[in-house]
C-alpha cells in the first residue's frame, strides 16, 4: 500500500495527515483515496476523473504523471502547483 | 447597519455601515481564493459562498457562524454526473427559494442545482442538464453560465433562469420541465436570418418585480428589455439610454415599474469616462441618470453582472455596486445620491447586500 501525505484542507478533511491506499498507478490511489474519504471526494480528481488542474502529485520527492506506477511502500504528496502573478 | 458580502478575486470581504460614509471591513474570509457569490438566507442568517479554488475547483461552503470564523463547511453534492465528459466549471449565484429550506445556485456550464436542506446537499436539475437543445447553447466570454434565478413569490414550482448565452428558460413544475422565453429579444450579434428562432442568446441578468411577478426586467447583450407575461415574450425599453450594453439590473420591490442599470461601452464594456447609474420608474418607458456624488470624469469602471444590490424598498431603498476597480458606491436614497462605500478592494465579482 502506497503512503499518501496529505496537508492543509486535504488533512482537515481526511482527519489525518498521511492514510494508506492501495493501488498501481497515481489515478488508482487518487480514486481510491477519495473513495474510501468521502469528505475528498472531487477535491483532487474532477467529475471526469481528471486530475485538477494546478494540482501536482509527487512519489518519493519528484513530480509525477497521473499514469505513472506506483510501488508499494511508495509516499505520495499532493500539493498546489506554484501559482501567482 | 447595512452588512455588504463582497466577493472579489482574492476573497470574501463582509462590509458594515449606514448609507452616507465609507463602511467599515469587519471581516475577511477565503483570503487568496476567488469568491464568485456570497450571499446571506434572510430566513436562517446562514451565509453562502461560491469559492472557485484555482486548485481543489468550485465549491460552496456555508456557516451559521461568523463569517471569519472556522465553521464554514463545504457542501455536498455540487458537481456533475461522473465520469462524464465535463467539470463543474464555478458557481455564479446562489438564491433562496420559496419553499422552507429551499435553495438554488446556477453554474457553468449552464447548470441548476437545487438544495432542499438549507443548502447542506444539492443535486442537479436533470431536466435542464438532459435538454435538448443543449447542443446548441453557447459558451461566451464569461462561461456557459447559469447567472439569475428568479423565484416566483408564494409559487415554488415557478421558477425563471437566464443562462448566458442560451437566453431565459421558465418552468412551472419545480423544474420537471423547462420552456424557452425568448420572443422579442433581437441578438444583433447574430446574423439577420438566424435572429427569429435563436437559443444563444445573451442575457447579462435577470429580476423580477416581487410586487407584480408576472413583470421581469433583463439586460441584454445589446438591450434592456421588459416582460409583463411571466418572461415569455419580451419588450425592448433602451430607447432613451446612453448605451444598451451592461451587466446588471435591480429592482425597487416595492416599484413594478422601477429597474436601474449601469450602461457601458459596446466597444471596451466599461463606463464612458463618467459613471451614472440610470432609473426608470415607468417601467422603461423613460429613464433619468443619478450621478449625484458619482465620478464624473476620468472614470473607466466594470460593474459585472452580480455587483449591483438592493436592500429595502420603496422610500427605504439602498444601492449598492462594486467595480474590477476595488471601489464600491452606494446611495440610502433610491440612487438620488450617492457615496464612496470602500475603496482599494481587489476586483469585486459580486455584491449583496442586507
Amino acid at each position: 500500500m502506497a503512503i499518501v501525505r496529505l496537508r492543509g484542507q486535504l488533512e482537515k478533511l481526511a482527519g489525518a495527515p498521511e492514510v494508506t491506499v492501495e493501488g498501481g498507478t497515481i489515478t488508482d490511489i487518487l480514486r481510491a483515496l477519495e473513495s474510501e474519504h468521502a469528505g475528498l471526494e472531487g477535491w483532487i480528481l474532477d467529475e471526469r476523473g481528471v486530475l485538477r488542474g494546478h494540482i501536482n502529485v509527487f512519489v518519493n520527492g519528484e513530480p509525477a504523471e497521473p499514469d505513472a506506477s506506483v510501488g508499494e511502500r511508495d509516499k505520495l504528496e499532493i500539493l498546489p502547483a506554484i501559482s501567482g502573478g | 447597519m447595512t452588512e455588504l458580502l463582497v466577493g472579489t478575486r482574492k476573497g470574501l470581504f463582509v462590509l458594515e455601515g449606514e448609507p452616507g460614509a465609507e463602511f467599515q471591513i469587519t471581516t475577511r474570509a477565503f483570503v487568496g481564493e476567488p469568491v464568485d457569490y456570497a450571499m446571506r438566507d434572510p430566513r436562517t442568517g446562514r451565509l453562502y459562498a461560491a469559492v472557485t479554488s484555482p486548485f481543489w475547483g468550485p465549491r460552496i461552503w456555508f456557516t451559521d457562524g461568523e463569517p471569519g470564523g472556522d465553521d464554514w463547511q463545504p457542501a455536498l453534492g455540487v458537481a456533475l454526473p461522473k465520469g462524464g465528459d465535463e467539470a463543474l466549471k464555478r458557481i455564479w449565484v446562489i438564491v433562496t427559494g420559496e419553499a422552507d429550506g429551499v435553495i438554488y445556485a446556477g453554474g457553468d456550464p449552464g447548470v441548476l442545482f437545487q438544495s432542499s436542506d438549507n443548502g447542506e446537499t444539492w443535486t442537479l436539475n436533470q431536466a435542464l442538464w438532459e435538454h435538448p437543445t443543449r447542443p446548441r447553447w453557447r459558451r461566451d466570454s464569461g462561461g456557459l453560465s447559469v447567472h439569475s434565478i428568479v423565484p416566483w413569490p408564494g409559487e415554488p414550482d415557478r421558477l425563471a433562469l437566464a443562462i448566458s448565452a442560451a437566453g431565459v428558460w421558465l418552468t412551472e413544475d419545480g423544474g420537471a420541465t423547462w420552456s424557452h422565453g425568448n420572443e422579442g429579444i433581437v441578438a444583433d450579434y447574430l446574423p439577420e436570418e438566424t435572429r427569429a428562432n435563436a437559443i444563444d442568446l445573451c442575457v447579462h441578468h435577470l429580476e423580477r418585480a416581487p410586487a407584480r411577478p408576472e413583470r421581469l426586467f433583463l439586460q441584454f447583450h445589446g438591450g434592456v428589455y421588459r416582460s409583463d407575461d411571466a418572461g415569455r415574450s419580451w419588450t425592448d425599453i433602451a430607447a432613451g439610454l446612453p448605451h444598451d450594453f451592461g451587466f446588471p439590473v435591480v429592482l425597487d420591490p416595492a416599484d413594478p415599474d422601477s429597474a436601474f442599470v449601469i450602461p457601458v461601452t459596446t466597444e471596451d464594456r466599461v463606463t464612458d469616462g463618467a459613471v451614472t447609474v440610470w432609473e426608470t420608474r415607468d417601467a422603461g418607458a423613460t429613464w433619468t441618470p443619478r450621478e449625484d456624488g458619482l465620478p464624473r470624469e476620468n472614470a473607466w469602471l466594470s460593474v459585472l453582472r452580480q455587483s449591483f444590490a438592493a436592500t429595502g424598498a420603496g422610500a427605504g431603498l439602498e444601492l449598492y455596486f462594486g467595480a474590477t476597480s476595488g471601489e464600491i458606491f452606494g446611495s440610502g436614497d433610491g440612487g438620488a445620491r450617492w457615496f464612496g462605500v470602500a475603496k482599494r478592494l481587489p476586483a469585486i465579482a459580486s455584491v449583496r447586500a442586507g
